[in-house]
């Protein structure tokens, strides 16, 4: 018998703007020893199928509509609050996506682990010490005896998760369920996590339902696969199967959206006008105040990096968080301050550059911003976000701008209808499409693209990915694109740089980092991106 | 919605829309795209803040007109009279000296209201003004700006206005600078905190990125969107400055009798509540009105600068 069999789940929610069926007739099951993998894009219902099962769905809005989640002979969904709640605590543990919003602040990790110990397994101070000890040891803390008596915010996302996943297992849970566990870490974070959750599910014999947008990482931890989409489930099977041979349409569209392979017709458009830069940089350096030293020392977030961009091409950008990819991009635009070094462009050095002399030059480099819901301000209209560029630098007049406004509506790929609508009423990757709107609006040569599609859904992520390329070719664009995500990279860019704290540890074609990368660290990345079968 | 479907319809929609007069439709959107055209259209759906505004602008409307629709004068005594219970020829009786009570009430309006809206205004104006610019430029120039603030707050008000007095002399126009002088401070701090969350904010860098200069960036991307708390605290001024300027006045530092105010008229109606309750009734039934109106207004007009709050 399997361990939890779900049947015919249905959830909705009853909100003000109607019904919305968030889980559809939901079934499926874990057995032990499996690890269940729940991919779909958001909004498909994957977590909230889950929180309906543990009662974790706030009702009202939410109600359970029927179906029923038979766990070890009880049903779940019958079995009432109290008895849920034993359930939870005990035999069904949950990973959440990001771990310091699960912890208390204030008490150190050691007292959060030991609570449940003391409290519901009445075990002494002491047992229960050696026991959190002998776990977070068992879940690859270092120096467990030390770290007991850190506060949370003392230990990487890293370690903090591993710290979860602790506190999950410390009650020898049945089940494990994780939702988007890794989706917050850095890929050679996420691929040590991974390996944890799949080394102790193996060990313990306990059944894991992952939860994840990522299908390279589900690939790469689940024995079976779910794929939901607006609540149903579209198919599952093995994984090995699912991936080589989708039989529905919408799993195969899911796989082909993976950014996969290199660029196709890679530098075409560079061949006229090759060896010609557009920006050099030279020696830049970008140090910020550290706020928590008492010394006043600096942290050195780009510490002496040269490369040169090269007319027409897309320059990838990549390196884990923290290691001042990111402040590059805002140091060559000049929005955050530069300590010290060289940014050349039209033979004029940036770094130097006033802000009043900075001005004419904006509207030629601009920046696409990683977070769309963050980026457009909440009261403009789409018309006043993409016509405030155009009006201010003169670009257009006020008799015009309604119709260039229209114009590039339809170059970015938004319909006309859409012009004075708010940003709260698009989706995610419509309201990329406006920032890449407004970017592109007064017809700049060089755009900085800061993480642009890692916030979005896989399928949105590949339509924003080809009209970036599209828009590079038509409008004889330079892009720095900036990101986490090296499969993304590989699609997209001409050349690539590596960066590692601060500073750039390798630098070449794409291809030819992805095949052959010289240095250690690059390999290290390459080497932790999840894999997915069928693919090279 | 599905974004490929939406990038087709898009298209259709673009062969559609160029084949027909392009002109006119460009002409469309332009109207009233601006945040105020459209809190006004969605004002408009508030019932409840539509019908305050009618009620604030008749009494306002009301206030103004007085001198010449009124039967009585405000200082007109009739001490055969006396304090009469609301009749036929008094609808809200009469005062001790005869005075009538609903000529007083509306002359009172006068000064209220303006005393409510002009201080209001001024405290707003410096509030956002200054809070705005603290937040956003920080470092010390935020230190100095908030110092300035607290020290502010630390001089006592009524030994501040009392100096006012009597360096120039007693005036209504200083009266309202006062007020407006004291409230613009919690204004201050509170859109300085708001601004501080938004100057993080992406959209700003955006707006940096753009090239923009900062009074722009204030004006279109910061201000903007202080305005919901803004809006509520100012609703929440009028009363407070309202009855502040009752206090004063009951000092005799305020309005001098035989003029009045709402809160002067409040405060004699109290002392004499037992015998003449009219005289308190009235008067507060017209603070009450307008301070329930300001309220309803002020919520929906918060909401209505909020694209988010309805889904239209």
């Amino acid at each position: 018998m399997a361990l939890l069999e779900v049947n015919n789940l249905t959830t909705r929610f009853y909100t003000r703007d109607g019904v919305i069926t968030a889980v559809d007739d939901v079934s499926f099951s874990v057995d032990r020893g499996e690890i269940l993998g729940i991919v779909g894009e958001s909004g498909s219902g994957k977590s909230v199928c889950c929180y309906s099962l543990l009662g974790l769905v706030p009702q009202p809005p939410g109600k359970i509509e029927c179906g029923s989640a038979m766990f070890e002979g009880n049903d779940l969904l019958a079995c009432g609050e109290l008895a849920l709640r034993d359930i939870r605590g005990d035999d069904i543990a949950m990973i959440f996506q990001d771990p310091m919003t699960s912890l208390n602040p204030f008490l150190t990790v050691g007292e959060q682990l030991i609570e449940p110990l003391i409290y519901h397994r009445q075990y002494s101070r002491s047992e229960a010490r050696t026991r959190v000890k002998e776990l977070l040891d068992e879940v690859g803390i270092r120096k467990a005896a030390d770290r007991f008596d850190s506060y949370p915010h003392e230990f990487s996302g890293g370690m903090r998760q591993r710290v979860m996943i602790a506190m999950a297992l410390i009650n020898e849970p049945k089940l494990l369920i994780a939702d988007e566990p890794t989706t917050a870490l850095d890929v050679t974070i996420q691929a040590q996590i991974l390996g944890l959750i799949a080394e102790l599910q193996k060990k313990r014999d306990i059944g894991v339902i992952f939860i994840s947008h990522d299908l390279g990482v589900v690939a790469s931890i689940a024995d079976r696969v779910l794929v939901m989409k607006e609540g149903q489930v579209v198919e599952t099977g093995t994984t090995e199967r699912l991936f080589t041979t989708p039989k529905e349409e919408y799993t195969r569209r899911l796989i082909d959206s993976i950014p996969s392979g290199s660029k196709p017709n890679i530098m075409i458009q560079t061949e006229g006008s090759h060896s010609s830069e557009i920006i050099k940089v030279h020696d830049l350096h970008t140090w910020f105040k550290d706020r928590n030293s008492v010394e006043g020392e600096y942290v050195k977030a780009v510490n002496g990096v040269s490369f040169d961009i090269q007319h027409g091409e897309i320059l990838g950008l990549v390196g884990e968080s923290g290691s001042g990819k990111s402040t590059i991009g805002r140091s060559l635009l000049k929005l955050v301050p530069v300590t010290s070094g060289e940014v050349i462009y039209q033979g004029q050095n940036l770094v130097e550059l006033l802000r009043v002399q900075m001005k004419p030059l904006r509207r030629h480099l601009q920046m696409i911003f990683q977070d769309p819901y963050a980026s457009l301000n909440p009261r403009m209209t789409v018309y006043d976000a993409l016509a405030e560029p155009m009006l201010y630098h003169e670009v257009a007049n006020r008799k015009d701008i309604g119709l260039k406004v229209l114009q590039l509506m339809d170059d970015v790929g938004l319909a006309r209808r859409y012009i004075r609508k708010y940003p709260h009423e698009f989706s995610g990757g419509q309201r990329q499409r406006i920032a890449i709107g407004r970017s592109i609006a007064c017809k700049p040569e060089f755009i900085v693209a800061d993480e642009p599609v890692s916030a979005l859904d896989v399928t949105i992520q590949s339509q924003i990915l080809d009209l970036l390329i599209e828009l590079v070719k038509d409008r004889n664009l330079t892009m720095l694109f900036i990101s986490h995500d090296l499969s993304v990279v590989r699609y997209l860019c001409d050349r690539t740089l590596v960066m590692q704290l601060g500073e750039l540890v390798e630098e070449g074609d794409t291809e030819t980092i992805f095949t052959s990368a010289q240095m250690p660290y690059t390999r290290d990345l390459l080497g932790a991106i999840p894999q997915i079968p069928g693919r090279v | 919605m599905d974004e490929s479907a939406l990038a087709t319809t898009s298209l259709r929609e673009t062969l559609v829309s160029r084949a027909t007069n392009e002109s006119s439709q460009v002409k469309q959107f332009e109207k009233g795209t601006s945040l105020w055209a459209d809190a006004w259209i969605r004002l408009k759906k508030n019932k409840m803040a539509i019908a305050s505004l009618y009620v604030l602008l008749a009494l306002i409307t009301l206030c103004v007109l007085t001198p010449w629709i009124s039967p009585y004068g405000y200082e007109e005594q009739n001490l055969n009279l006396g304090a009469i219970p609301p009749s036929i020829a008094h609808w809200f009786g009469t005062d001790v000296f005869g005075r009538d009570l609903l000529t007083r009430v509306l002359y009172g309006g006068r000064v209220s209201l303006t005393v409510g809206f002009i201080a209001t205004s001024v405290a707003l104006f410096i509030g956002v003004l200054w809070g705005t610019i603290s937040g956003y430029l920080g470092g010390r120039i935020d230190i100095v700006m908030m110092r300035i603030v607290d020290i502010l707050y630390a001089l006592p008000f009524i030994i501040f206005i009392i100096l006012l007095m009597v360096v120039f002399g007693r005036s209504m126009l200083l009266l309202f600078m006062a007020i407006g002088a004291v409230e613009w401070l919690t204004m201050a701090r509170i859109v300085r905190g708001q601004v501080l969350g938004i100057r993080r904010q992406e959209y700003i860098e955006a707006a940096l990125s753009m090239g923009l200069s900062t009074p722009t960036i204030l004006r279109r991307h910061v201000i903007p969107n202080t305005l919901g708390p803004v809006i509520v605290y100012a609703t929440l001024t009028i009363p407070q400055v309202m009855l502040l300027e009752a206090f004063l006045s009951f000092l005799g530092l305020g309005i001098q009798p035989p003029q009045s105010s709402w809160g002067l008229l409040i405060s004699y109606g109290a002392e004499t509540m037992e015998d003449y309750p009219w005289m308190l009734i009235f008067p507060g039934l017209a603070l009450s009105i307008t301070l329930f109106s300001l309220n309803f207004l002020g919520d929906g007009l918060r909401d209505a600068l909020d694209p988010k709050a309805s889904k239209d």
